[in-house]
Parts: structure tokens; C-alpha cells; sequence
């Protein structure tokens, strides 16, 4: 096996590209078809395969589900870390801290999870001012990813050296996880069971059942082809609860996308349901506590 | 620009860190050992203390007791960044007064992210 592996040529990175825009709605943009044989070396050298185009020819044959979902696990972008921007992490709290003092169910719904991170951030503080100021209960946080491989990862929530020190103070790293047999960071079962994991396409599937006070979608729009941009936003917002917010990330916009967002007034970055997005499928009933147990 | 002390009785960790400290945007100070760098603090207190552990002449454990008892023009915050990476060290260090800790090997991101953490970044 060769440690370096040849370039993909313009042929085999269309297709590679291809397959990922079309299962996630996700592009690689031609200036980084680089990225594609750095992401995919694990994947060759666990098969044995020499080269993309030996990658590429298995998948014009058309029968390897499981290599094909492996492709797009590996090509996705799954750049997370904890406590990622943490003012806007507190401030997504904030949003629902009224109805959760005052003991109301509270739907949350983190888009594009990756590997768990922020929805682990999300959790951690929620423990922590509910032990803090005695709310007498929990969100029910439900993070959803395209990548099966990164769910499964979230559903350990076991984290390398490196991941567990981006954004995660020691503090919490010391109250929240402990270190496994594995040489990895585990998050404790309490934290864990704060958040039900599920694979989703967003971009493919409808949203989650139920409907939701607060969704997350930070950092994937910028990822996706411009023509499905306009319709998840459309289908958060049909997500979203009368008077929901929604959280995308720093530089992404509902502008010239969907008017069926706007700008929230009570709370500062948030989006909120500009009162003409469908509901969303499943029925405008709210979600049940413990009902999106996966 | 903030200024970082690195405490490190290793060249190359020193040289490391402080390349990455350097593109951070902070003025960079070095020490070898523990009493070093308190010579150091009492002639200029720097705004974050890069510490290793196992030292010469001072550990890194002894370098923060008796920081502790100096009348400094500001307390320093504390990172330790050391190959002690057990559950123990940890709260040994926390407790003893360090603000944050880093666990060997790091790379920037790790590094930035802790001194963000600790306000200094």
C-alpha cells in the first residue's frame, strides 16, 4: 500500500462530490477536490484499494451501500468542538430559561449535530443552572446528523484528547467526563441521557416529529448547494413552535433565503417564524416529554 | 499585546509553544524551572503562566504554592501543560489554584482554546 495517495482526477472527484451532493446536499467546491483524497486515505487503506479511481469504479458499479454511506461519512465536514462560540452557546439557553424556571416543556432540536459537542455544551449548562436556580426540569434535546458515523460516535460520547480540550473547560471536564479504557474521555451516563441522538438528512427527511421552542442550525447552510438553502429554512421554520427560535451560525443569514423567517425581537441573533411557514409534518402538537427516544 | 511566561525545562516544547504563542499575538517570555520562573514574575508579572509539571530545581506544583505567597503587581493566570495527564493531576492542580490545564502533546487550537478559556486569548 503507498503511503501517498494519487489525486483524484476531475472525473472521479465529480463523481465523489456527486454522491455527497446528493445524499446530504452538501458541495465540495472545485478549488478543494484536494480535501477529497486527504479525507478518503482511512478508507482506502482500510480496503486495500489503491487509488480513487479504484474507489470510484466500485461505486459506478452501483450495489455497495455500506461504501457508499462510508464516502459521504468521510467527506462531510464535521468541524465541531465544544462550547463552539461560547457567548452564543449561554445565549441559546437564555432564550428558554423562563419556561424552564417555571417548569413548561421546553423542545430542542440541535441540526447537524457531528459528533456531539454542542449538544453536550447545551447540556451541561442546562444541568448546571437547573442545579443552580432549582428548575424543576430538563429540555428534551434531540441532535440530529446525516452521518451514521458520527451519531454512533455521539451516542458513546467518548472523546479524543484533542476534542475534549477545544472549548471545554477543565472545570466542566472534571464534573461532566472520565477517562475510559480506551485512552478516550467519556461523558457521564447523566449527561449522556440528557440528549437523544438521531440520524436525519436534513435535506431529505422532514424535520423531527413534534415541533420545537429552540433549533440549532449553526454552520451547515454555508455547506449546502444555494438551490436547498431557501428550503431548510423553510422547513425549520416549519419546526419551530409559535414563538420558536432558531440559532444559525456567525455569517449565515435568512436574507434573500426565506421569508418565512425573520429576525427575532425578543431575543438578539435568534430567528423566529415570520407566521406563514406550513407545519410542520407530524401535526402542530407539541412533542410529548421522553417521545423522541430513538 | 498579553504576555505569556512558558515554564518548561524542555527546549523544544519551549520553542513549540512560543512559535505558537508568537501567531497568537503574544509576547513570549521563557523559563527552564520553577525558580526561574519566579525571578521572573517578580520583575515582570505576565498575564498567563504556560507550566509544566515535572521540573528541575522547582515542579510545577511548587512554582504555584509559592506564587501564591508573592506580592505580585497582579496574579497571573495559570495553564499547566504537562504529560501528567490523570484524573488526579487534574484536581491536584485545580485545587491548588490553576486556572486551566492542558494536556501534552497540544497543537495550537488546544492551546488557543484554553487561553481563551482563561481570558487571555
Amino acid at each position: 500500500m503507498n503511503m501517498a495517495v494519487p489525486a483524484a482526477d476531475p472525473g472521479c472527484a465529480r463523481l465523489l462530490a456527486g454522491l455527497l451532493e446528493q445524499r446530504t446536499g452538501q458541495r465540495i467546491a472545485p478549488n478543494r477536490s484536494w480535501r477529497l483524497d486527504t479525507a478518503l486515505k482511512p478508507l482506502l487503506a482500510g480496503l486495500s484499494i489503491d487509488d480513487v479511481a479504484e474507489l470510484a469504479r466500485r461505486l459506478r458499479a452501483g450495489r455497495d451501500e455500506a461504501l457508499a454511506d462510508k464516502v459521504v461519512d468521510l467527506l462531510l465536514n464535521q468541524e465541531t468542538s465544544f462550547f463552539r462560540d461560547a457567548g452564543v452557546i449561554e445565549s441559546a439557553v437564555q432564550a428558554v430559561a423562563e419556561p424552564l424556571a417555571a417548569g413548561m416543556p421546553v423542545h430542542i432540536w440541535c441540526a447537524a449535530c457531528a459528533t456531539g459537542q454542542e449538544a453536550l455544551s447545551l447540556a451541561m449548562l442546562f444541568a448546571e443552572r437547573k442545579a443552580a436556580e432549582n428548575w424543576p426540569r430538563m429540555p428534551e434535546i434531540v441532535a440530529t446528523d446525516v452521518s451514521g458515523a458520527a451519531i454512533a460516535r455521539a451516542r458513546q460520547g467518548a472523546y479524543s484528547q484533542f476534542e475534549i480540550q477545544r472549548g471545554l473547560p477543565v472545570r466542566r471536564m472534571m464534573q461532566w467526563f472520565s477517562p475510559n479504557a480506551d485512552g478516550l474521555w467519556a461523558a457521564s451516563r447523566p449527561l449522556l441521557n440528557a440528549v437523544t441522538y438521531r440520524r436525519h438528512n436534513l435535506v431529505a427527511e422532514p424535520p423531527p416529529a413534534g415541533r420545537f421552542d429552540l433549533i440549532l442550525c449553526r454552520n451547515v447552510l454555508f455547506y449546502l448547494v444555494p438551490r436547498l438553502r431557501g428550503q431548510v429554512l423553510e422547513r425549520l421554520a416549519g419546526a419551530l413552535k409559535p414563538g420558536g427560535l432558531l440559532l444559525l451560525g456567525a455569517g449565515e443569514t435568512v436574507i434573500g433565503l426565506s421569508d418565512e423567517l425573520r429576525p427575532s425581537r425578543r431575543a438578539r441573533g435568534f430567528y423566529e417564524a415570520s407566521g406563514h411557514a406550513p407545519s410542520a409534518p407530524g401535526g402542530a402538537a407539541e412533542v410529548a416529554s421522553g417521545a423522541q427516544s430513538s | 499585546m498579553k504576555t505569556c511566561l512558558i515554564v518548561d525545562d524542555s527546549k523544544v516544547i519551549r520553542k513549540v509553544a512560543r512559535h505558537i504563542l508568537e501567531t497568537l499575538d503574544f509576547t513570549v517570555a521563557e523559563a527552564a524551572d520553577g525558580r526561574e520562573a519566579l525571578e521572573q514574575c517578580r520583575l515582570s508579572t505576565p498575564d498567563v503562566v504556560l507550566l509544566d509539571w515535572n521540573m528541575p530545581v522547582m515542579s510545577g506544583m511548587e512554582f504555584l504554592r509559592a506564587l501564591g505567597t508573592e506580592t505580585l503587581s497582579h496574579r497571573p493566570k495559570v495553564v499547566f501543560c504537562t504529560t501528567e495527564n490523570g484524573m488526579a493531576h487534574i484536581r491536584a492542580a485545580i485545587e491548588a489554584g490553576a486556572d486551566e490545564y492542558v494536556m501534552k502533546p497540544f497543537d495550537r487550537e488546544t492551546l488557543h482554546s484554553k487561553l481563551q478559556i482563561v481570558g487571555v486569548a
